[in-house]
């Protein structure tokens, strides 16, 4: 029972930077119909900019995590504006190419600029965790979910409760009606982009720190926000959210229970499972055509 | 018309670079180097590279090999079993070298291995330490460190003085963590030592909370970790967080423990490391001058100090094959294969001398080095007196 205990603290840990990961990507995804290759890097992104920031600079290291989602920010303006405002009436397989593109230059970039070993970053939090009984966590790890928790309950007000989030949801339903009622596209799309960018490149600057930052950290990433996505169903903070802290159950339970050889396998598992049985994910929203 | 001097353009062309690079290689002699410098073992292959350098540069510095200079060709194998067997087989055809050291990991070397049997062209290998290398019947492969059955052979007259009775083991999910766990777990069990869960974690993974949340229910005393600096650092972090007060012991002599100390801080204190070179105390190494003259080069160029436990590698094997160059008269794969047997130097960690293993008619080459026992104490490694 205890180790059942500590495997769901570790969950909800784990599970809500997934949900961040997931729901930068939903948006974009359900939005604007692009297939965020490069999602991943902009994790790996953020993950770069606390280092920069924080070991480089020698910064403070909550300052870095602001940096890094304002550069994730820009970045991804940066994108959606040069790479995909061009092609926006390009159908859905030639945005994908871009961004894989886009994916390979940045990680080539990444390991040009930063070179292939790991980089670490040493936080403020003590290094000894807080124990409860029998349970301990660290104190970042503690940080990160809330901080995570955060982010996803500002997301959530933002797409729910404010005027740009309309405007994003009216674009989700139906692009040219809601481009006939005044709403500028190109604007939302660029500030889509940019929103889930951020987000990707928060999850990265919060997770690197717990982990290594590397160039290829990012691949993981991109595979895992796929994997939440197609979960939660297209275009849906709260099925993204969900799906992020499944996907976390299923791997520690997996690994846990069952094989730690095949923990990654067992998010898959049950994303085959889930799709078999409703194919547009668990919480897809009811989609217009046209 | 057109075609026909297109044509001569391209032939002249090939001619013209085909003499070139016959040019080249007969003023230098080339080494194949296939390491992985990116991925999850960068910054080992990096550090084995660097190494590799320092003695490439040291026989260049005393007038080359045969009267012509060393060169490095060296390539990154990403980490990744397909790319390490391209790498090789860009090594051997394109670059045309007659031997090469690598691959670090087992399951970077043992995808290596076919290429080497077709073309003929011998490797030394300076990092990998699955059995199966050297069982397999390659006769090109001479391999400088030791197998995980050597070093856990090594481990038997330290066990005594670690006092453990139960051991779970968490290995990177390869040919190098699975080999190790079965091996030293073979010793634990004839030393009746209890061998409790063997838990495995692939080699991209960061993080194993689920793996050592699961150890940590267990009745076992001690964690035995094979995997490489990047997420052994992870381990032991994860474990600390995770409040895991069992003895933590790891194998490999990939572990870089001053690394370990940087980044681990004290989630690195108390653990015990089976290392293949001990340079905080270079007197007490095999070959003192030779350890000192590449610890003063090392630092010269800048390196980490926490490097040197996995350059070392490196330095050995380009010293090694240098000695096999100088025997065989020429650079020539199959000359060099023959010299390698007779090839006898006393390395950084021992002497390097291969003995025959494997099945009878197509021996491999296995050289016996020293292991040795270390510990991290409050930010210092010492050599705990057994």
């Amino acid at each position: 029972m205890v180790e059942f205990l500590q495997h769901v603290i570790n969950t909800f840990i784990l599970g809500s930077t997934y949900a961040l990961l997931g729901i930068g990507l939903t948006l974009i995804f359900g939005i604007m119909r692009v297939v965020n290759f490069a999602h991943g890097e902009l994790y790996a992104f953020g993950a770069y900019c606390v280092y920069f920031v924080c070991v480089l600079l020698g910064l403070n290291f909550f300052l870095s995590l602001f940096v890094a989602l304002l550069a994730g920010c820009v970045v991804g303006a940066l994108i959606e504006v040069t790479l995909l405002r061009p092609m926006r009436n390009a159908d859905i397989d030639t945005t994908m190419l871009i961004m894989i593109g886009a994916m390979i230059v940045m990680q080539n970039g990444e390991q040009y600029i930063w070179g292939g070993v790991a980089k670490s970053v040493n936080t403020p939090f003590p290094e000894t965790p807080l124990v409860v009984g029998p349970f301990s966590v660290s104190w970042l790890r503690l940080f990160v979910f809330f901080a995570a928790l955060v982010l996803i309950a500002a997301s959530y007000f933002l797409i729910n409760r404010t005027k740009l989030g309309k405007a994003m949801r009216a674009t989700f339903q139906d692009r040219d009606t809601a481009s006939l009622m005044g709403i500028n596209i190109q604007a939302i799309y660029m500030w889509t982009f940019a929103i889930g960018s951020s987000l990707a490149a928060a999850a990265g600057a919060l997770l690197g720190p717990v982990y290594v930052i590397s160039p290829q950290m990012g691949n993981i990433a991109s595979l895992k926000a796929f994997a939440i996505v197609i979960l939660g169903g297209l275009g849906s903070i709260g099925g993204a959210t969900i799906g992020g802290f499944l996907l976390a159950f299923a791997e520690e339970i997996g690994a846990g229970y069952i094989s730690s050889g095949y923990r990654d396998a067992m998010g898959f598992l049950i994303i085959i499972a889930i799709l078999l049985f409703k194919p547009t994910g668990l919480f897809a929203r009811a989609e217009r055509i046209g | 018309m057109k075609f026909e001097s297109r044509l001569l353009t391209t032939v002249a062309a090939a001619l013209l670079s085909a003499g070139l690079a016959s040019q080249a290689s007969a003023q230098t002699i080339k080494i194949g180097v296939n390491e992985p410098l990116t991925g999850p073992f960068a910054a080992s292959g990096t550090y084995v590279v660097n190494g590799a350098k320092i003695a490439a540069d040291e026989i260049n510095s005393k007038g080359g090999l045969l009267g012509k200079k060393v060169e490095l060709v060296i390539e990154d194998n990403k980490s990744n079993s397909t790319e390490a067997a391209a790498v090789a087989e860009k090594l051997i055809t394109a670059d045309k070298v007659p031997v090469i050291m690598g691959a670090w990991g087992s399951s970077l070397t043992l995808a290596v291995m076919p290429k080497l049997l077709e073309y003929k062209v011998p490797m030394v290998v300076e990092t990998s330490s699955s059995g199966k290398i050297t069982t397999s019947g390659n006769p090109y492969i001479f391999r400088i460190s030791p197998p995980s059955a050597v070093e856990a052979a090594a481990f038997k007259n330290i066990l005594p003085k670690l006092h453990m009775k139960k051991v779970d083991f968490l290995v990177i999910n390869n040919d190098w963590g699975r080999g190790a766990a079965e091996d030293f777990g073979k010793v634990l069990k004839g030393e009746g030592v209890g061998v409790g869960l063997v838990e495995t974690m692939d080699q991209a993974a960061q993080d194993m909370s689920a793996q050592l949340s699961k150890i940590k229910a267990t009745d076992s005393d001690t964690i035995m970790v094979t995997t490489a600096v990047e997420q052994l650092t992870l381990v032991l972090k994860q474990a600390a967080s995770l409040g895991i007060k069992k003895k933590i012991v790891t194998t490999g002599g990939s572990q870089n423990p001053d690394q370990l100390i940087d980044q681990a801080g004290a989630a690195a204190s108390g653990t015990y490391h089976l290392a293949f070179f001990t340079p905080w105390y270079p007197d007490q190494t095999p070959n003192p001058a030779a350890a000192k003259y590449f610890l003063d080069e090392w630092k010269k160029r800048g390196y980490p100090f926490a490097g040197t436990t996995e350059s070392f590698r490196g330095y050995d094997g380009i010293r090694t094959i240098a000695v096999a160059i100088e025997k065989a008269g020429k650079a020539d794969p199959e000359a060099i294969t023959k010299a390698l047997w007779q090839t006898e130097l006393v390395g950084l960690n021992g002497k390097i001398k291969f003995q025959k293993q494997g099945p009878d008619g197509k021996e491999s080459g296995q050289s016996m080095p020293n292991v040795y026992l270390i510990e991290i104490k409050d930010g210092k490694v010492i050599l705990p007196k057994l």
